[in-house]
């Protein structure tokens, strides 16, 4: 299924391909689910130009993306430049509903908003569920977790640790 | 105007590299696994703003210059940088003081440089503000954390606060190239959030039960590329790979 957000711009001919490329961290989403991909035109015949915004200025998976996407292009013989832009900045609100629920069947918890992210890093509210067990009854570990994008939590019922999706707007 | 405008990306970028060289040097020597990662991370949101940052300064600049010539082929006097980032990794209390120094500073410059009418500054600041955010939680945790904390803890964060505090003065000087594009509407006026600043530490270092140094003095000269004995040692270690195999790549 192809999922787009209101607010990317990607031709329609181009939207098949560039879903099929993975975030390579978050391997169940695409780049165009994530809200990475921002637009992306064709300037000529068998050539297109994609822009796309990173996460977190210093997300090391930005490069890796980039020649992804190239590779999926030219597999359909189209040769593609990739520009990054950096304004309008990435909100974790482009993250689609559908890939919400796919983050938390991979077993990361999906962003909550600004103002949870305060409470629940300052100790002050038990509203993350744990992707496993669905329990609230967790608490942070660690404000940086594996990528720049993650916090770490551990979840008191089940025990298991799990990453949270760091709110970003 | 371009030539003023390279400079004043110097001098906020180098904050930034320098810092994060710093933090970088404690990958894998983190007090603890979560401290490791955070510290480390906070490191690689920093150089991300620095590739942003460097990658305008080249465009500006042209010719063969890149990011990668900005970052590792100035030599030191022409770094820009503040002091207190280059203060060295003496122990966990201070590279927390030196973190949370910076980061309060950093913030608030974070949000008044989203309003430069520089679009490509402006963009920057808009992404990097939401990172630095959570930098300064961070700190400002542990801030409290090892104030009122244990008596070791507490003597150490004392010490860090008493050798640092005499750097965070510089932070607001602003040369008159620099001034001349505060008019301009491109570069941010420090002074108009400098007793915000002093606040806001004082405020968490008496959560933290720490006393702030009487200090009439302030340490001053990275700005103006006079660093202190520990940058050459920083250099040395960061740029060795360039000046080793001039334009190697990853």
């Amino acid at each position: 299924m192809v999922i787009k957000l209101e607010n990317q711009d990607i031709d329609s001919r181009l939207l098949p391909l560039l879903d099929a490329v993975n975030d390579p961290e978050i391997p169940v989403l695409s780049v165009v689910q994530m809200g990475v991909v921002r637009s992306a035109h064709f300037v000529a015949e068998n050539q297109a130009l994609i822009k796309i915004t990173p996460t977190y200025s210093g997300c090391p998976a930005m490069d890796t993306m980039a020649v992804d996407i190239k590779n999926a292009l030219q597999n359909a013989g189209i040769q593609a430049n990739v520009e990054l832009v950096l304004s309008p900045a990435w909100s974790t609100d482009w993250i689609t509903p559908q890939a919400r629920q796919k983050l938390e069947e991979y077993g990361i918890a999906p962003p909550l908003s600004a103002e949870a992210d305060k409470a629940v890093l300052l100790g002050q509210a038990k509203i993350v569920a744990c992707p496993q067990c669905k329990s609230k009854n967790t608490r942070l570990i660690s404000q940086f977790g594996s990528t720049a994008c993650k916090a770490l939590f551990r979840c008191d019922d089940c025990l298991e640790p799990f990453d949270y999706f760091k709110c970003l707007k | 105007m371009s030539k003023e405008l390279i400079q004043y990306i110097c001098t906020v970028a180098d904050n930034n590299l320098i810092l994060g060289q710093r933090l970088g040097e404690l990958c894998g020597h983190g007090p603890n696994i979560e401290t490791d990662i955070a510290l480390t991370n906070i490191g690689l949101d920093l150089f991300g703003q620095v590739r942003s940052y460097f990658q305008y300064a080249a465009k500006l600049e042209g010719g063969n210059s890149s990011e990668d010539t900005f970052a590792f082929l100035r030599k030191e006097n022409e770094y820009k940088n503040v002091l207190l980032v280059e203060q060295p990794n003496t122990d966990f209390a201070y590279t927390i003081v030196r973190q949370f120094l910076y980061d309060v500073y950093h913030i608030r410059f974070m949000e008044n440089l989203q309003k430069s009418s520089d679009e490509t500054l402006a963009a920057i600041a808009a992404k990097g503000v939401k990172e630095v955010a959570y930098h300064a939680r961070f700190s400002a945790d542990w801030v409290r954390r090892l104030g009122d904390g244990t008596e070791e803890s507490h003597r150490r964060a004392q010490q860090a606060l008493d050798d640092l505090y005499t750097y965070t003065d510089e932070l607001f000087h602003q040369n008159e190239s620099e001034l001349s594009l505060v008019n301009a509407g491109i570069a941010v006026n420090t002074a108009q959030f400098k007793s915000d600043y002093y606040q806001t530490i004082h405020a968490v270092f008496a959560e933290a039960t720490l006393t702030v140094p009487d200090q009439k003095y302030f340490l001053k000269g990275g700005k103006k590329g006079i660093h202190s004995e520990h940058m050459g040692y920083i250099l040395t270690e960061m740029q060795y790979m360039q000046r080793t195999y001039p334009n190697m790549q990853w």
